[in-house]
């Protein structure tokens, strides 16, 4: 057993995964282990049925392992309920999906804020306790931070639309902004650019590199797609349930 | 979240499905306004008996010849006819304090003719304190006098509807001559409207002396009548003179306990029979609506439940950004909780407007009857539809925040 590391974000150590489809076992995981250091950019690929969206799943902690361990940011997720793994799922992690998954009855915003509600953000914010005037990231109102995270993303003009009017572009930049506005400690992209052009594809990488850039928040991207995999700074390949191959640059 | 946020996000959810929200709330409407007009118009119903029984005096006891409306008293022989001199006696101010007064009086139906036109009503031959116990009014002319009683006058007193229907007016009538049964009477008055009543109407009636009654018109042996309205010095004396009474028709007509050959009866036991029959009339009518609520509230089920399966993915997203399970639950709660009290609210409205059509059909056929939307009602309806909208609400909601967010995300 690996001792997690100060400035490791994950550290998987013999992950395993057997899903039971009426009688037949499938082992989707065989004792996998990987770690990814805090503000580094990689990618998971492999090919269809390789355990890769397994992976993905437990490393977001959609779900749970059948066995080994994991620490994400510290905290050992293999052991919790439900509601723990959704609370760290809320604070820990940002995802963002192919098909975008914004919720089309409610503004760009008010979608971008989402996550914020579940952290039981307080919705005003909590107003100038004396501390110069400078309010520090966790006394601004639920809105502001939104808002911040909106232009961030470059679409300041674009808050009050809903997603539907947006283009694909657009929506998928309101994800990252969802998936940024909680300050995760890392973000979850499952093929980002799979329902984008290539060339709104590569803006939209160019995006998530600039954020890792500029805020070092430690980025995970699974994708398929050669040319994402290779704008990142270590590729692991997975096969069989197990690491394959891992390449940095 | 906070409890505004909740309703807010639920608003926004049903608005997103205008029609269906809408379809959903109809249901409830419908079942909520059954309910409301229903009660409404039980609780109407005996309102108006319990006035029109108090219209008649609420101090008054009828007292019948024979062991009338009590099956458990055994069948006495030979009863023994009701009196007038049984009524003197009641008028015993030691033996029976409460009694104010009495009025004897024979009863039945009799043929009325006058100018052409025929008709069959009520006659009642009395004495005149019969006016005042009865709680009525002449409106013209002047009633029954004690030296026409005794002096066996062929005289009458006629209700308005019973004018309206032989002379075709009801005012300037003092004078004229009525045929009774073939009797030739005159009319001294016109009694006052007192309107409908539940117990046919004091309109359509002709009043004349009890000794004319008895010679002329209905045959009763030696000095019997049927009735003897009795009436207590209060509303508070009624059942002491009851037993007053009772007393002293046993002594007069030596009954054996329990083996009394006459009744007492009071307009309280007549409130009483009467709004406990109306009590089931309402309590049945109300029953059948809350079926038609019980529906309505299936109908929340089955949409809640074609509306998590709709947004599983919605569900999935939710529970990825950090919803709890709790979160989801009272998501779906607070829409489905949302869909009944509007419906709660829109049929209390909607209730309340059938029974005010159903007051203006009866204020046009004639009969007077109001509506009442109690308190009650409203709160009975508020709070079943609330829980109604929890009950079926429960299953689709708990369904929606056990999906696991992996497959609910999945799905497509």
């Amino acid at each position: 057993m690996t001792t997690p590391l100060k400035d490791q974000v994950i550290t998987a150590t013999e992950l395993t995964k057997v899903y039971r489809m009426g009688d037949v076992e499938v082992q989707a995981l065989r004792g996998l282990s990987l770690s990814i250091d805090r503000g580094e950019v990689v990618s998971i690929t492999g090919p269809s049925g390789s355990g890769k969206s397994t992976l993905m799943n437990i490393l977001g902690c959609l779900d749970r392992p059948s066995g080994g361990e994991y620490m994400l940011d510290g905290i050992q997720v293999a052991g919790m309920d439900d509601d723990q793994l959704a609370n760290v799922r809320n604070h820990k992690i940002g995802f963002i999906f192919q098909s975008f998954n914004l919720l089309s009855r409610i503004t760009a915003l008010s979608n971008v804020e989402l996550p914020l509600r579940y952290a039981g953000a307080p919705p005003k914010g909590i107003n100038d306790n004396g501390n110069g005037g400078r309010a520090a990231p966790e006394t601004r109102s639920r809105k502001e931070r939104a808002r911040a995270a909106l232009e961030a993303v470059g679409l300041g003009d674009r808050m009050s639309h809903k997603p539907t009017e947006l283009s694909g572009g657009q929506q998928q930049r309101v994800a990252i902004a969802r998936a940024l506005v909680n300050e995760p400690a890392m973000i979850m992209a499952d093929e980002p650019t799979g329902n984008l052009d290539s060339k709104v594809g590569q803006e939209i990488m160019d995006l998530l590199l600039n954020l890792n850039h500029e805020r070092g928040t430690t980025l995970v991207i699974v994708t398929h797609d050669p040319r994402i995999a290779d704008q990142t700074q270590r590729v692991i390949h997975i096969r069989d349930g197990a690491v394959d191959q891992e390449k940095s640059r | 979240m906070s409890f505004l946020q909740v309703l807010v996000e639920a608003l926004e959810s049903l608005n997103g499905n205008k029609l269906r929200s809408g379809l959903t709330i109809l249901g409830i409407v419908i079942g909520v306004a059954a309910v409301i007009a229903m009660l409404s118009i039980g609780q109407g119903a005996q309102d108006s008996i319990t006035s029109s029984i108090n219209s008649n005096g609420v101090n008054v006891l009828y007292v019948f010849s024979g062991a009338r409306g009590n099956r458990d008293t055994p069948t006495v022989r030979n009863v023994r006819p009701l009196t007038t001199d049984d009524a003197q006696a009641l008028l015993d101010p030691i033996a029976a304090p409460s009694v104010k007064a009495i009025a004897p009086v024979i009863s039945g139906n009799v043929t009325a003719a006058a100018q052409g036109q025929t008709t069959s009503t009520q006659a009642n031959g009395v004495t005149p304190n019969y006016l005042d116990i009865r709680n009525q009014q002449v409106a013209e002319g002047e009633f029954i006098t004690d030296d026409q009683v005794n002096a066996h006058r062929q005289v009458a007193d006629i209700g308005p509807d019973l004018a309206d229907t032989l002379f075709g007016v009801h005012t300037g009538l003092v004078g004229q001559s009525i045929r009774l049964n073939g009797q030739t009477f005159t009319i001294i008055g016109i009694l006052a409207s007192k309107g409908g009543s539940s117990f046919g109407s004091a309109d359509n009636q002709v009043i004349v002396p009890l000794t004319a009654m008895r010679d002329r018109l209905i045959h009763r042996a030696g000095n019997s009548v049927d009735t003897v309205y009795v009436q207590a010095t209060s509303a508070d004396s009624t059942t002491s003179a009851k037993d007053e009474v009772s007393a002293i028709m046993r002594t007069r007509h030596h009954n054996a306990a329990g083996a009394d050959d006459f009744t007492v009866f009071s307009s309280a036991d007549l409130l009483q029979t009467a709004s406990s029959i109306t009590g089931i009339l309402t309590i049945f009518l109300g029953g059948v609506a809350g079926i038609s609520l019980l529906v309505g509230g299936i109908g929340i089920m089955n949409i809640m439940l074609v509306s998590v399966a709709e947004r599983t993915r919605e569900i999935g997203l939710r529970k990825a950004l950090g919803a709890r399970r709790r979160d989801i639950l009272t998501q779906f709660l607070a829409e489905s909780l949302l869909l009944s009290l509007l419906g709660g609210f829109l049929g209390i409205a909607f209730g309340w407007g059938i029974s005010i059509l159903i007051e203006q059909f009866a204020a046009a056929s004639g009969t007077s009857f109001t509506a009442v939307v109690s308190a009650g009602a409203i709160l009975l309806a508020t709070s079943f539809s609330a829980a109604i909208g929890l009950f079926f609400g429960i299953y689709p909601a708990n369904r929606a925040a056990g999906l696991q967010p992996v497959e609910a995300l999945r799905y497509e």
